[in-house]
């Protein structure tokens, strides 16, 4: 019998205690967001698929085709094509691929390069009927938007 | 009106079947809508938000999705009483609708047992939960099943002892004359609060409803005693329940919150409905509040709750309230 009498009110007291705090709460605004129609703003930290960075100066990318990315790469889903025209020192990039079914978005290859010419892209809704759609031409990207993601 | 084709009495039954499947339905309709709401806002969250203005149709979307689909047999359960299980869920809740005092003409029959006649019909509710548990041939269902049974034996008594204190003072078992011994006296949740509370928590037990929905229990049973049913078959489950919901507020609103009683409005005789409907919702708000604020409570601390807390006070205010009255 001990504690018979004060369980019965401790008791009652704490389910009183809660349902002020439901109460409470539902009176407050709501949290949510209505997502077709509202999103919220992605924060800076998120690391989305990799997108090249436009040179602010020729609004090409900043890549110089040193590959240090597409050698990091543990699930090696990047690939870069590079041409030396006749007459140029140096070497330009004339395309640069992402196979983003095998990334697993670690990020060693925006670590790795040695321009910052790849940054996180903020873009987090991603689906698609085929595996292709996924295999994405990150050159053809930049300047469509792509590239101003920072 | 040609009486002698439509007599009356015929008349007023047909009214009253009327009446009583259309609250039983919009009932529901509301009732899952205001939950889902509340639930979402206790959450912080808009609740259905999509279909109509504010996701007001989607219970009615719903419930057109639930009709149209198939009612799934399974292989090894008994056919018959697995089809019977919903009728049987669903008929005796409406029963006691017959017999409830909405206004001082708002009364289908007055009973001289009504109050007997609902409780008798609320405890076929768990035979219908027992069948439907069996025949399912499921182990989840049959958990589910004596779960509520083991419950509803517990509750029964808390609900019948703290009624018995209100009818010792009435002296009648009859809806109405409950009600017209408060409108000329005191409500009895304010000359019998503990009868008054022990009713309340003894009818959110006998609902089945969160925090003591042991016999559904989502995270342990998957659904329990329905499990197995889908379509209609379900909807008819989730119906009764909803009604059920209904009938227990209806119970403590006549017993013990002075039933059609209120500020005077014109026609008081029929317009008393207004204030009947406002206390029952008004209760159904509290369930909902409580649901979506407990957690589900373990089958002893259930136990422990009827046997040792409400089962003796129930009886030593009954006690009480037999000297009382005596004197």
């Amino acid at each position: 019998m001990s504690g018979y009498f004060s369980d019965l009110y401790h008791g009652t007291k704490s389910l009183l205690v809660g349902l002020g705090v439901t109460f409470k709460e539902m009176l407050k605004p709501t949290v949510t967001v209505h997502y077709p129609r509202e999103t919220l703003t992605i924060t800076p930290n998120y690391r989305g698929h990799i997108e090249l960075v436009s040179d602010e100066k020729t609004g090409g990318s900043l890549c110089i085709t040193c590959g240090m990315c597409a050698r990091a790469c543990p699930s090696a889903c990047i690939s870069i094509h590079s041409e030396k025209p006749e007459g140029s020192k140096k070497k330009i990039l004339t395309g640069f691929e992402l196979d983003f079914t095998r990334c697993s978005l670690c990020g060693i290859c925006v670590e790795s390069c040695p321009t910052d010419a790849i940054a996180y892209s903020q873009e987090y809704n991603l689906a698609g009927y085929s595996r292709e759609e996924f295999h994405m031409d990150l050159l053809g990207r930049l300047g469509k938007g792509g590239g101003s993601l920072t | 009106m040609d009486t002698a084709f439509l007599p009356p009495e015929l008349l007023r039954m047909l009214i009253a079947a009327l009446f009583v499947v259309t609250v039983v339905f919009v009932n529901a309709l509301f009732m899952v809508y205001a939950e889902r709401k509340i639930a979402g806002h206790i959450q912080r969250r808009p609740g259905p938000y999509e279909v109509g203005w504010h996701g007001i149709l989607q219970t009615l979307v719903d419930g057109i999705k639930l009709m149209t689909k198939e009612l799934v047999i399974p292989r090894d359960a008994n056919r018959m009483l697995f089809r019977v299980a919903p009728l049987l869920a669903f008929t005796p809740v409406v029963m006691p609708f017959l017999v409830l005092p909405f206004s001082e003409n708002l009364t289908i029959i007055d009973m001289n047992i009504g109050l007997i006649f609902i409780l008798a019909m609320a405890s076929l509710n768990v035979m219908a939960i027992l069948v439907a548990g069996w025949s399912s041939n499921n182990k989840y269902g049959l958990f589910g099943a004596m779960r509520s049974v083991a419950q509803n034996i517990a509750y029964e008594i808390p609900i019948l002892l703290s009624l018995l204190s209100v009818v010792l003072i009435t002296n009648s078992f009859s809806m109405r004359t409950i009600v017209e011994a408060q409108i000329s006296g005191l409500w009895f949740c304010l000359l019998q609060p503990l009868a008054f509370i022990i009713y309340l928590i003894a009818a959110l037990a006998e609902t089945n409803r969160a925090p003591f929905d042991m016999p559904e229990a989502e995270s342990e049973l998957t659904a329990g005693f329905h499990t197995e049913y889908s379509g209609m078959g379900f909807g008819l489950f989730f119906l009764g329940e909803y009604t059920n919901m209904f009938i227990v507020s209806s119970v403590a609103v006549a017993v013990f919150l002075g039933g059609w009683s209120g500020l005077p409005l014109p026609m008081d005789a029929w317009t008393g409905a207004f204030w009947f409907l406002l206390k029952v919702y008004i209760l159904m708000f509290i369930m909902i509040w409580v649901r979506w604020t407990y957690p589900r409570v373990r089958f002893d601390q259930l136990m422990n709750l009827s046997w040792k807390y409400l089962i003796p006070f129930a009886l030593l205010n009954l006690i009480v309230t037999a000297v009382i009255v005596k004197l």
